[in-house]
């Protein structure tokens, strides 16, 4: 049977404050394990947290940028379960107040755009992490505990169950990565687990209207697992539903090495997390003015971004899109332009070559060796017809490994384009010399036999000599 | 008269007229803890050495010409549920037997830069969870008035060692009645200031809401000194009030005159002893002959207070006491995994009002329950609030006992957990409503002391500081020392 997909995003997301959420230590990632730690974030007896008031900043802004409510009067509650990586056995949370609720967020699949509605967005403390001694937690007889990460802040984004394809998902989750980063409150680095992803899934027969029964997959780490993951799932769902069986509401956990969801706990096994209001903490009341305030001063975002890359740089919509979407490369466009380069041309290269290189050694492009200014010095010279584009890929090879300039490896090793017409005649001639079988297919109407022939010429002048002259002096000369 | 049976301002005198020193003061006061704690067993934790060092400091600033404040030099203790660096701070619990913080309560840092002399951490029921002492997960602490009976609690160890002379002032903290019900069961007078007065930085946590630190006290003028030292906003406080602190000794004036003083008819309840219901009424009528106004006045739902404060705190206790884990500080019991370890380290360590207290919270917040249980209790808050605010329309302070009787025999309720609840009848609605709250000595029953209980409105520790101060200058109960059985 066709089912529809239903799916929730939780979407969690560490805050990049200097400082934790309840207390002065910092968040560094990668330090020393127990040395970003103090009294209250150790949760000692009788110490007691105070808000940091940059993370409410940052929640408004990512509230605001998701076409979220602000609400004026929220509060943080405690989450009551036990687990040794909470130092308190609570998590300080937002409960039924969160920060921002009744948000939307508008995704592009498959040319259509789709509106995604957002529950809520809150904020509470990250966990600390277990070191556990063996391979796997079975096998290990004790473990360690590193409270650095404990307090670093955390948004929780939670969506309306408007999600209803795996590549909906990950366009969602790409999209809400990519505001965050123009809001610059998140370094959304899901392999550091800065930005981690629970997924809702349930399936129901078209035209149904209550929902089925869902299962949630948590430990979906990267853009890929999610979309994985789900498309597993769903295909689970099905072959239960199918059966005849029912699906059982539980948590469940994503395997990206076996590609799997295996069950984690059932609704029977479920925490009852006794939320309870935190009578440390105050309400927090965010002035109206305040909010408007944090509007007005948002920066740039995603779409307004494309709309400006298309009326200004005369770009595609599917161009702009691909550039705006992570924020790092649409600055990297815009430093290119700035310096002068032409904007089509640095859409191309940078959707073409440097995305290329990016991939092949997997780094972003905050660590491309090659710089927008450098880039657009190679564009300007395939401009001046100096380089060919062809050879601009190589002297791109060039400076990608030895970090030079385009001008400097283009003197160092020759490869100024011949655009000299009697040096290209001579080729030319050459060639018609000494390949008349070639001639003479062409003359028959065998057109492939140019191909050979400004190969040959191409082959002299290892890859120089003006590709257009070349043709144009070739057929003057059959 | 032996120097540890002078209060705070009376010794401070003697510093600076330079009468006695700092060090021949604090060893009287050791001295006499040596005499008499083997009986009284008002400490956990002793700091002899560190006091007398203190003491020092003080005589070389006396000696220097210094001006000095009024606890510099005079010995106090502090309850043991707040935070001393590097001296254990246990909460009368064997969870918490070794640990040493790593950090001072805010109050113990103002106290420090006063240069009072701590003695010690006194004892107090576990967690502060109890209203007798005799939950203190170590010993009892005994009543210097009656060694057969309890100093009342969860501050016993505090109000004992003032009224025995092995502390001449001591902090308490009170969450339903911690502080004012063993100042009345021994005869000293004790101070719930308004919530949000007294930083609540480093008061091991036992219901959040409603913790309130203050002091316990010979008398009302030292009340008001050590009011002056503890009060304050505090920035690692986020529940802290953020306003002045006036100069508390400033009403230490002995006039009421025109001061409306209500009477709430539900607090006399059924089974309250017919000796403080008659010390109480005896005290109206000297407060309006001194010239207060006097109206008796309804608080109806004072009745359903108690059973709110049951819901509330404890429900706040199972989440405040779930860091005790055994996972990374405190008392740990090894089991098979972390479960085992959680069981078994929380059931051999945790006494058994403790657990009473978890188990009730836990059920209380659990989902099912939390709106019949939990929020019906915040409902009633609210509504005791609103008694309050009605109240204070009409009157300027509020009287009533401190408890229902006088302190009980050791072992009396130790069994009845209800009957031991009740003790805090009179004094749980104040910590509801957040207002302030002063018990003192109004009489004495079969040699016991009564304590009065004088509630005022919010930030209105100035006016029960003046009403207390005027009814205490009419009256010597204060002047009583317990005899430890010494002297029959
Ligand atoms: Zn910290």
């Amino acid at each position: 049977m066709d089912y529809e997909i239903v799916i929730g995003l939780e979407i969690h997301t560490e805050l990049k404050t200097n400082s934790k959420i309840f207390c002065g230590c910092s968040t560094k990632f990668g330090s020393e394990q127990n040395t970003n730690v103090c009294p209250v974030c150790l949760g000692l007896p009788g110490v007691l947290p105070v808000i940091n008031e940059k993370v409410v900043e940052f929640a408004v802004k990512a509230g605001l940028a998701l076409n979220c409510e602000i609400l004026p009067f929220s509060k943080f509650d405690r989450k009551n379960y036990y687990y040794p990586d909470l130092p308190k056995n609570f998590q300080t949370s937002q409960y039924d107040l969160p920060i921002a609720i009744n948000g939307h967020l508008d995704i592009e699949v498959n040319g259509e755009t789709k509106r995604i509605n957002i529950t809520r967005i809150h904020m509470e403390e990250d966990a600390g992490k277990l070191v556990h001694s063996g391979a796997t937690i079975s096998s290990s007889d004790s473990a360690l505990v590193d409270y650095n990460r404990t307090g670093v802040p955390l948004l929780e984004i939670v969506s309306e169950p408007d999600i209803r394809s795996a590549e909906e998902a990950r366009a969602y989750l790409e999209k809400v990565k990519a505001i965050l980063e123009y809001l610059d409150i998140s370094d959304c680095k899901m392999e550091e687990g800065s930005l981690r992803c629970d997924a809702n899934i349930s399936l129901r027969p078209h035209g149904q209207t209550t929902l089925g029964t869902k299962a949630e997959i948590k430990n979906l780490n990267s853009f890929r697992s999610v979309q994985r993951g789900i498309e597993y799932e769903v295909i689970r769902q099905e072959e239960i539903l199918d059966d005849g069986g029912r699906v059982i509401q539980e948590t469940r956990t994503w395997d990206e090495n076996k590609g799997i969801t295996a069950s984690m706990r059932n609704k029977e096994q479920a925490h009852d997390y006794r939320y309870l209001p935190e009578p440390d903490l105050v309400p927090i009341v965010v002035d109206p003015a305040r909010v408007e305030d944090i509007r007005a001063n948002l920066p740039e975002l995603p779409d307004a971004r494309k709309q400006r890359l298309m009326n200004d740089h005369g770009l595609s919509d599917y161009d702009a899109s691909i550039i705006t979407a992570s924020k790092a490369v649409a600055d990297y466009f815009d430093q290119s332009v700035q310096n002068n380069g032409e904007a089509k041309a640095v859409a191309n290269w940078l959707m073409g070559e440097v995305s290329k290189h990016l991939n092949s050694e997997g780094i972003t492009i905050l660590e491309c060796p090659v710089s927008p200014k450098q880039l657009t010095e190679l564009l300007a010279l395939i401009e001046k017809g100096t380089i060919s584009s062809k050879i601009a890929k190589t002297v791109f090879e060039e400076m990608w490994s030895s970090r030079k300039d385009a001008e400097v490896i283009v003197k160092e090793k020759g490869l100024v384009q011949i655009s000299d017409s009697s040096e290209i005649i001579a080729i030319v001639e050459g060639v018609i010399a000494s390949n008349p079988q070639s001639v003479a297919d062409y003359k028959a109407g065998k057109d492939k036999a140019i191909g050979f022939l400004v190969g040959q010429i191409m082959k002299q002048t290892k890859g120089r000599a003006n590709p257009d002259m070349v043709n144009t002096l070739l057929r003057e000369r059959l | 008269m032996e120097l540890f049976k002078y209060t705070a301002s009376q010794l401070h005198e003697k510093l600076v007229t330079k009468e006695v020193s700092a060090v021949e003061i604090t060893k009287a006061v050791l001295g006499r803890v040596d005499a008499v704690d083997k009986d009284v067993q008002a400490y956990i934790t002793r700091t002899s050495e560190s006091a007398l060092a203190q003491a020092k400091t003080v005589d070389e600033k006396i000696e220097r010409g210094e001006k000095i404040s009024v606890l510099a030099g005079i010995p106090g203790a502090l309850k043991d549920n707040i935070c001393t660096k590097g001296i254990k701070t246990t909460c009368a619990s064997k969870i918490l037997a070794t640990f040493v913080p790593p950090y001072d309560a805010t109050v113990a840092e103002k106290l420090a830069a006063e240069d009072a002399v701590i003695l010690g951490k006194a004892n107090m029921d576990e967690f502060a969870m109890g209203g007798s002492t005799e939950n203190s997960g170590f010993f009892p602490t005994r009543n210097p008035w009656n060694l057969e009976t309890v100093p009342g609690g969860s501050s016993g160890g505090s109000a004992a060692a003032v009224a025995a002379g092995e502390a001449i002032w001591a902090l308490g903290s009170d969450t339903g009645g911690s502080i004012r019900q063993p100042a009345a069961y021994c005869g000293v007078v004790g101070l719930k200031p308004t919530y949000g007065r007294v930083s609540r930085y480093g008061l091991v946590a036992y219901a959040s809401s409603l913790d309130q630190i203050g002091p316990i006290t010979r008398d009302v003028t030292d009340s008001a000194h050590v009011m002056n030292i503890i009060s304050g906003h505090d920035a690692k406080d986020s529940t802290s009030i953020n306003a002045g602190v006036p100069d508390y000794t400033k009403s230490l004036v002995n006039n009421i005159k025109g001061l409306k003083i209500g009477l709430p008819k539900e607090y006399f309840v059924a089974g309250m002893d017919a000796e403080v219901e008659r010390a109480i009424n005896k005290a109206i009528e000297q407060l309006v002959a001194l010239g207060a106004e006097y109206k008796e006045i309804s608080m109806p739902h004072t009745e359903y207070a108690l059973s709110a404060y049951y819901m509330i705190a404890p429900a706040e206790a199972s989440s405040n006491l779930a860091r005790y884990d055994g996972v990374s500080f405190g008392h740990r019991v090894e089991g098979n995994d972390i479960i085992d370890m959680y069981k078994k380290t929380r059931s051999e360590a945790f006494g058994a009002e403790v657990k009473r207290r978890i188990m009730l919270g836990t059920y209380a917040l659990s989902s099912g329950y939390y709106d019949a249980y939990y929020l019906k209790a915040l409902k009633v808050r609210t509504l005791v609030k609103q008694d309050f605010d009605k109240a204070f329309e009409q009157v300027d302070v509020l009287i009533t006992p401190t408890a229902p009787t006088t302190a009980f025999k050791i072992g009396e309720k130790a069994n009845d957990p209800l009957a031991m609840y009740l003790q805090d009848v009179c004094t749980i609605p104040v910590n509801l409503s957040g207002v302030p709250a002063i018990s003192l000595p109004c009489g004495f029953a079969g040699g016991m002391p009564i304590g009065m209980q004088i509630i005022g409105k919010t930030l209105g520790e100035e006016t029960i500081i003046r009403a207390a101060y005027t009814f205490e200058q009419n009256n010597d109960y204060h002047k009583g020392f317990a005899t430890l059985g010494e002297v029959k």
